[in-house]
């Protein structure tokens, strides 16, 4: 593992400043390796956990072995594209949850490049289902392809109006994005519930007493392109989640908008200077965030990865959006580390959930949990690259004095 | 604005009437008042009564507006509103199903309901006064639930349990302070981490040592307060409310007079204002911020423990059973501008609607679902400025480097 690029360690620096502007001092400070020390040391604790509770270190390598297999990581080890093959089935598996991380995890992205955090990912996701849920339920006898790209469009809009309230808030008023997020996913939660729940606008007509969504109808489907009759295939919103990745590096990279939102996240005052309309840049990067939530939950409503309906029991157990926080961050809010992050953690969910099912190793109720943990371990040893930088510079440190002046911005390079 | 209640006192009746904040509070009033013509005892069969009262709610809002004090005004002209819509619906509906849901339970379960977001809302006022954002709430109270139940069971009494609840909310509390103060990382992810881990440590064990299962009965509860009879109203309302309802009360009291009457309240305050001039006349503002958070974790697991082991949870814990609790609590704490006093108000508020929402539910199952998102909403219009604005200390959320 190398570190790459000149390495001046400002931590000490970052205490003024936006969030952004810290974030991206520590991009460069740290790399590729502080994400990479932070999953390690996130599943080492993990580990630690399940061996502790188990009385067996053995057991907790067994869990990880596990875990891999689960996620159907061995089918490099023989790669086949019959998903009659355990680990091809289980890798198509990982797929499906990576496509829709990738998107939640585009959201929170994209508005962290503007200075802001959206927390909100997981209400802009079930806004999304419900809007593709209905237009996929109550439409019936459309043209195949234009029901999907309206259901999605329409999705894709409902996620980014429900954060744009955010954004509008936050340029307007001046709110904190972070609590009008957070009490927009509450909100989101219980309409949700109320409209999926018995006797909700949503809810599907043949059970009364079941409070589940009707299925969408078959036309609106996504097509497989790897699947077999009769199991969950993998279907083409793993492209579209691509094309999101490709169209989120070229608009951040290419485009004068995503100069203006970089600009913005960097400094929002400089940027005014420079001529640059903070607020609607505010409002726009939130909103394009919260679009592409919303185009997670429209795929995963058609795609099937719910069973082309979903209940109000599903509510409080969808997670997906508020992974795509622990996804992004772990990313570097860049568009290759988002596609790595949401690789590792469709893995891991998928993993945790049918690699331990056997029971062998720990019991499978256990197994979600242990994804929460790591999931959690994630989050807050990310956020604090001063203890991986810390842990990373030991060796330097302890080699001898010499080096230290040469780390510090207090002190001018020689 | 500025003159104080005894010089308002002091002044004739005329200026009195004229004074803003009267007005306002006596449409606020008002308006609840246009509510309750409707509802039992009084159960005015016509809509007219609430609809006028509640115009009059209104107009004294309107009127408190025009004299400057936008938040109170806008709060009348609400209440003259609901007052109303209420009022309307209660006439439209049967007054046995109207007996049901007005009646003297419904204070009692307002104030069951409010017990743990009164904790939380506390919590958050120690963590953010001293200039630590506290989203890990629900995550803290989460642990308490869990651990607070574990410890009733092992530990054979409810006594027990409230101080294991309470160590294990100030243990994740410690981990979240070493990451938000020493390791000066990003406040927001650091918390939302915590509730993450939350999610995953108590949901763990709790497959661990309970096997998913209902933890056994017989566990030692929370204890209810019984008062002596002081009339039918007053003792189905307050006569057995809980020992931790009775707690939040002193709570709130005892953290208005910590953070705004003592020297350790003014340090608090200092760090969350403005730590470097804290830091300057010799206030160890990491010693403050610690004790902050650990005291945070510690009071927002106790309301976690009420969940699970008050009369709401009854002894059982379920997998994330705080589900938005914490963050109702720091909706609260906004919602009451960080003070104390604005916070309980805004808890009993928030208190009050899901108790309805529960009652709700013999008009249509649905309808109370709905009706849950109401706290959010409110504290959305909050920040959003509407009624008045809601100013947050000015270090909040900002790691601070000593020099």
């Amino acid at each position: 593992m190398s570190d790459p690029g000149p390495s001046p360690s400002p931590e000490q620096s970052a205490e003024a400043g936006t969030l952004a502007a810290r974030l991206s001092v520590k991009q460069r400070a740290g790399g590729i390796a502080v994400p990479i020390a932070t999953v390690v040391l996130a599943f080492f604790m993990g580990g630690v956990v399940v061996a502790a509770t188990q009385h067996s270190v053995h057991k907790g390598l067994i869990a990880y072995r596990d875990i891999f297999n689960g996620a159907g990581l061995n089918w490099i080890f023989h790669p086949t594209t019959n998903l009659l093959d355990i680990s091809a089935y289980n890798l198509s598996q990982t797929l499906l949850q990576t496509s829709t991380l990738i998107l939640t995890g585009l959201a929170v992205a994209f508005a962290f490049r503007c200075g802001m955090f959206n927390i909100g990912g997981q209400g802009q996701y079930l806004m999304g289902l419900i809007v593709a849920n209905w237009i996929g339920v109550t439409l019936v006898g459309m043209n195949s392809l234009t029901h999907i790209l309206l259901a999605l469009c329409l999705g894709t809009l409902a996620g980014a109006v429900w954060a744009g309230i955010a954004g509008v808030l936050k340029a307007t008023v001046g709110a904190h994005e972070v609590i009008s997020t957070i009490m927009l996913n509450w909100i989101a939660f219980w309409f949700g519930s109320w409209l999926f729940g018995a006797g909700g606008p949503l809810q599907n007509t043949t059970q009364p007493t079941v409070p589940i969504s009707g299925q969408v109808v078959p036309g609106v489907r996504l097509p497989d392109f790897w699947g077999m009759q009769g199991f969950q295939g993998v279907h083409v919103g793993l492209f579209i989640s691509l094309a999101a990745l490709v169209l989120f590096w070229a608009l951040l990279n290419r485009t004068t908008l995503g100069y203006e939102v970089k600009a913005v996240g960097f400094n929002p005052d400089a940027a005014a200077y420079g001529g640059i309309n903070v607020r609607k840049n505010l409002i726009r990067a939130m909103a394009i965030s919260g679009a592409f939530a919303g185009l997670a939950g429209g795929i995963d409503m058609l795609g099937g990865t719910t069973n082309y309906q979903f209940g109000q029991l599903d509510i409080p157990f969808s997670q997906v959006g508020f992974l795509g926080i622990a996804v992004a961050l772990l990313g570097r809010n860049t568009a290759l580390g988002t596609l790595l992050g949401a690789l590792l953690f469709g893995g891991l969910l998928f993993g945790t959930t049918h690699g331990l099912n056997s029971g062998a190793v720990i019991q499978p109720e256990l197994a979600g949990n242990l994804t929460y943990i790591i999931e959690g371990l994630v989050v807050l040893f990310v956020g604090a690259d001063v203890l991986i930088l810390y842990v990373w510079n030991t060796p330097r440190r302890l080699l001898g004095r010499r080096t230290k002046p040469a780390t510090s911005t207090a002190e001018l390079p020689a | 604005m500025s003159t104080s209640w005894t010089a308002r006192l002091d002044n004739p009746l005329s200026a009195r009437l004229r004074d803003a904040a009267i007005t306002g509070y006596l449409g606020i009033f008002l308006g609840a008042f246009a509510a309750f013509l409707a509802i039992p005892p009084i159960a005015a069969r016509t809509v007219t009564w609430p609809i006028l009262v509640g115009i009059v709610a209104m107009l004294l809002g309107v009127w408190t507006i025009a004299r400057g004090r936008r938040r109170l005004g806008w709060g009348a002209f609400a209440a003259g509103l609901l007052g109303i819509g209420l009022g309307i619906l209660a006439t439209y509906s049967s007054t046995d199903n109207l007996n049901q849901a007005f009646d003297a339970t419904l204070v009692a379960q307002t104030l069951g309901l409010t017990t743990p977001l009164v904790f939380g809302a506390m919590a958050g006022i120690f963590s953010e006064r001293s200039g630590v954002v506290n989203i890990g709430l629900e995550g803290m109270m989460l642990m308490g639930a869990f651990w607070g139940i574990y410890g009733a069971d092992k530990g054979g009494t409810w006594v027990v349990g409230l101080l294991v609840g309470a160590a294990a909310g100030g243990l994740i509390a410690l981990v979240y302070a070493f990451f938000a103060i020493h390791l000066r990382s990003d406040q927001i992810v650091g918390g939302t981490g915590v509730n993450l881990l939350s999610v995953g440590i108590t949901g763990y064990f709790f497959v661990q040592l309970y096997h998913n299962a209902p933890v056994p009965n017989g566990v030692s509860l929370l204890p209810n307060l019984n008062l002596p009879s002081m009339g039918n109203f007053l003792d189905g309302a307050i006569g057995d409310l809980n020992v931790l309802t009775w707690a939040g009360f002193a709570l709130v009291i005892v953290t208005y007079l910590v953070i705004f009457k003592t020297p350790i309240g003014l340090r608090i305050r200092s760090c969350g204002e403005h730590p470097r001039a804290a830091d300057t006349v010799g206030i160890n503002v990491y010693a403050i911020r610690y004790g902050c958070v650990v005291l945070s974790g510690i009071l927002v697991a106790i309301g976690g423990v009420y969940l699970s082991e008050g009369p709401q949870g009854n002894g059982t814990f379920i997998f994330n059973m705080s589900n938005g609790q914490g963050f109702i609590a720091l909706a609260a704490m906004i919602f009451g501008n960080w003070r104390p006093a604005g916070a309980f108000g805004a808890a009993l508020l928030f208190g009050f609607s899901s108790a309805l929402a529960l009652r709700l539910q013999i008009y249509s199952p649905q309808a109370g679902t709905l009706f849950r998102t109401l706290p959010y909403i409110l504290t959305l219009v909050a920040v959003a400025g509407v009624i008045g604005r809601t100013v947050a200390p000015a270090a909040d959320g900002k790691p601070y480097v000593r020099q």
